[in-house]
């Protein structure tokens, strides 16, 4: 009996289409963000995983077996003080994702919040706005620079070394990064409000943070998850700009940038050295702009129709 | 229009006191010792004196107001007075901005500086700019075609490469194994006669061209953007339907009107240029503005990098201004009153 029903109720009259699967439809159609989710599956896959299969420690001193060229034992060979590069490498990996993830959802978080306020409440427009713009015009990459060299001691010795400086460079990156995505949820937000559902909202009392979270921002979310994407790809650049200027973690914590800016040093020795970090940053940030330009077309309705 | 330069120009100087003073607080809270690098010999009591020379002992609005007079009064009026050759007030007591680590005049070290900035900058992004839009153009005429879709792969390459790799990359290829062009900037080489001038051009080989494919590949997108933007307008029609010859349609009244937006994106993005030349210049040692501040920021120089940091914000507001003002000029439906 029960069974019967079951094929009954598995057999649909017509297909059911959701949102989101229109949007994966549509993501599917885009080659590249395809190749993208891809090779950065695979990358996190390797820097996650890897270190469970390769398992030289990262800072392991091997000073008998310094600069060699790829082997069996050492896939892409050692550095100057033996250590295994490819265990770098994963290791670094973790951190500059890590960095990217974290330093992504603080701008993103601080971002959507400025657009929301700022577009919904009227009076809060201008002045958020005009924080915006001063924001805008500051002169980011000299400023975190400085905020970087002066501020790393003292947090060090709170936090530890690599705990203190992985805060700094979230917080200076997130907090350097959220411009864009206030700019656009603003954007938004404006349009939105005066449409006839926010009034219907409002005219059967729903009260402002209700509106805001049930309606406004499940609204916003497809420039908010663009902007996401690509600021992944922009925290993974900073971080690893940082590093190679020697101001990002110190060199017993790697992260790519700084197995960059240690590695070219020794470029004529051991290119292998600066390849692979630079090819993981690459990489990493290429796909990760393919998937959002995938994203995007997927998310706006007007090309997902066609 | 000149009324809103006016008005954009008169705001642009609290927002560039406002920076200056965010610039100025963030360099101030730090926790950090302009003494810390001294010798540990020297006494505490001696210490205090060098941080009360260096002018440390005043409070901190006092010092914010003369670094203010310094930079926006004095120094103006020593370049005026550099220009005129004549001697504007009593030029020789007046207190200039002056590096702790050098002990000469910020403004000096800027001014030694600028020239190997501009020339890598400044070719760099005319070069970018040069072969964007030809691609942006064909791209965007033949778009989905073969030649579109490999210069979308290679500015999205060129987009998501970072600077500090591909230079890297360039060095390993043409210095270490070919050995075709040299590593390292030499700023006293003097361009005299062809040989001179060849290595100068060999020397700025890779660095400009490191930016300038980075640069490249964000406006040759921009440019196929605004090119089929345009291609589908009405007038484009009309102009063909005038029996005028394709290459009229495109070059003149298709690539005329797709250039204004560009414009104002080829503006905007000077001031970042200037941001991404600091790595540039890192890689291959050009002692340039870049080296400067990094120096700066190495040897806790605070007054050297307040100035240099400032002066990059001066130029993004600046350019943000030129655009807007360019953009309203160009494009007469943009009417800002």
């Amino acid at each position: 009996m029960t069974d019967t029903n079951m094929n009954i109720v598995s057999e649909p009259l017509h297909e059911h289409r959701s949102l989101w699967g229109d949007v994966w439809r549509q993501f599917r159609t885009h080659k590249g963000a395809v190749v993208g989710v891809a090779v950065f599956t695979f990358i996190v896959l390797v820097v996650v995983l890897g270190p469970f299969i390769h398992t030289i420690d990262p800072t392991f001193l091997d000073i008998r077996n310094k600069n060699l060229a790829p082997t069996l034992a050492h896939p892409m060979g050692t550095d100057n003080l033996g250590r295994d590069m490819l265990a770098q490498v994963m290791a670094g990996g973790q951190v500059s994702m890590l960095v990217g993830v974290t330093a992504m959802l603080l701008s993103l978080v601080l971002g959507a919040f400025i657009g929301v306020i700022a577009g919904y409440f009227k009076i809060l427009d201008g002045v958020l706005m005009r924080l915006t713009d001063l924001f805008l015009a500051l002169p980011i990459l000299p400023l975190l620079l400085v905020i970087i060299m002066l501020f790393r001691d003292s947090l060090r010795s709170v936090f530890g070394p690599e705990t203190g400086i992985f805060i700094l460079i979230v917080f200076v990156i997130g907090i350097t990064s959220w411009m864009q995505t206030a700019r656009i949820v603003r954007g938004e937000v404006l349009a939105l409000k005066e449409q006839e559902f926010i009034i219907a909202a409002r005219s059967i009392g729903t009260r402002r943070h209700r509106i805001i979270s049930r309606h406004i921002l499940p609204n916003v979310l497809s420039p908010i998850l663009v902007s996401a994407t690509l600021g992944i790809a922009n925290a993974i650049i900073t971080e690893s700009a940082l590093s190679f200027l020697g101001l990002g973690f110190p060199s017993d914590f790697p992260t790519w940038g700084r197995l960059l800016f240690d590695g070219k040093d020794f470029m004529q020795l051991t290119p292998a050295r600066v390849i692979w970090p630079g090819l993981a940053i690459s990489l990493t940030v290429l796909s990760v702009n393919y998937i959002g330009d995938g994203l995007r077309d997927a998310l706006d309705p007007r090309i997902r129709g066609r | 229009m000149l009324n809103y330069t006016i008005r954009r120009l008169l705001f642009a100087i609290p927002t560039l006191l406002v920076i200056s003073f965010i610039i100025f607080v963030i360099l101030d809270l730090a926790p950090n010792d302009p003494t810390g690098s001294l010798p540990l010999t020297i006494p505490a009591e001696v210490r205090a004196q060098i941080r009360e020379a260096l002018g440390l002992g005043q409070p901190f609005h006092i010092r914010y107001v003369k670094w203010l007079e310094q930079f926006f009064i004095n120094e103006p009026l020593n370049i005026m007075e550099h220009w005129w050759g004549a001697p504007i007030g009593d030029s020789d007591s007046r207190l200039r901005v002056t590096s702790w680590m050098s002990r000469s005049p910020v403004v000096d070290l800027i001014v030694e500086r600028m020239p190997q900035t501009l020339w890598v900058v400044g070719l760099s992004y005319l070069v970018g700019i040069l072969i964007a839009l030809p691609i942006g153009v064909i791209s965007a005429y033949k778009q989905y075609s073969w030649f579109d879709q490999i210069g979308t792969f290679v500015s999205m390459v060129g987009f998501s490469v970072p600077t500090f790799f591909t230079g890297l990359l360039l060095i390993v290829v043409f210095s270490v194994n070919l050995g075709w062009l040299p590593s390292i900037y030499d700023t006293t080489l003097k361009v005299t006669d062809f040989s001179s001038f060849m290595a100068q051009l060999r020397q700025l080989a890779m660095p400009v061209m490191v930016l300038a494919l980075f640069n490249a590949a964000q406006l040759s997108r921009f440019m196929r953007a605004s090119m089929l933007d345009n291609l589908n307008q009405d007038y484009v029609r009309t102009a063909r339907a005038k029996g005028m010859s394709e290459k009229v349609v495109l070059l003149v009244h298709v690539l005329r009107n797709s250039l204004i937006p560009v414009v104002t994106v080829i503006a905007l993005g000077v001031p970042q240029i200037f941001g991404g030349a600091i790595i540039t210049e890192q890689i291959f040692k050009v002692n340039g503005l870049g080296q400067l501040l990094i120096l700066g920021i190495e040897n806790a120089d605070i007054p050297l990098v307040q100035t240099l940091t400032f002066i990059f914000a001066i130029l993004i507001v600046f350019f943000n201004l030129i655009a807007d003002v360019v953009y309203g000029m160009l494009d007469p439906r943009i009417r800002y009153d």
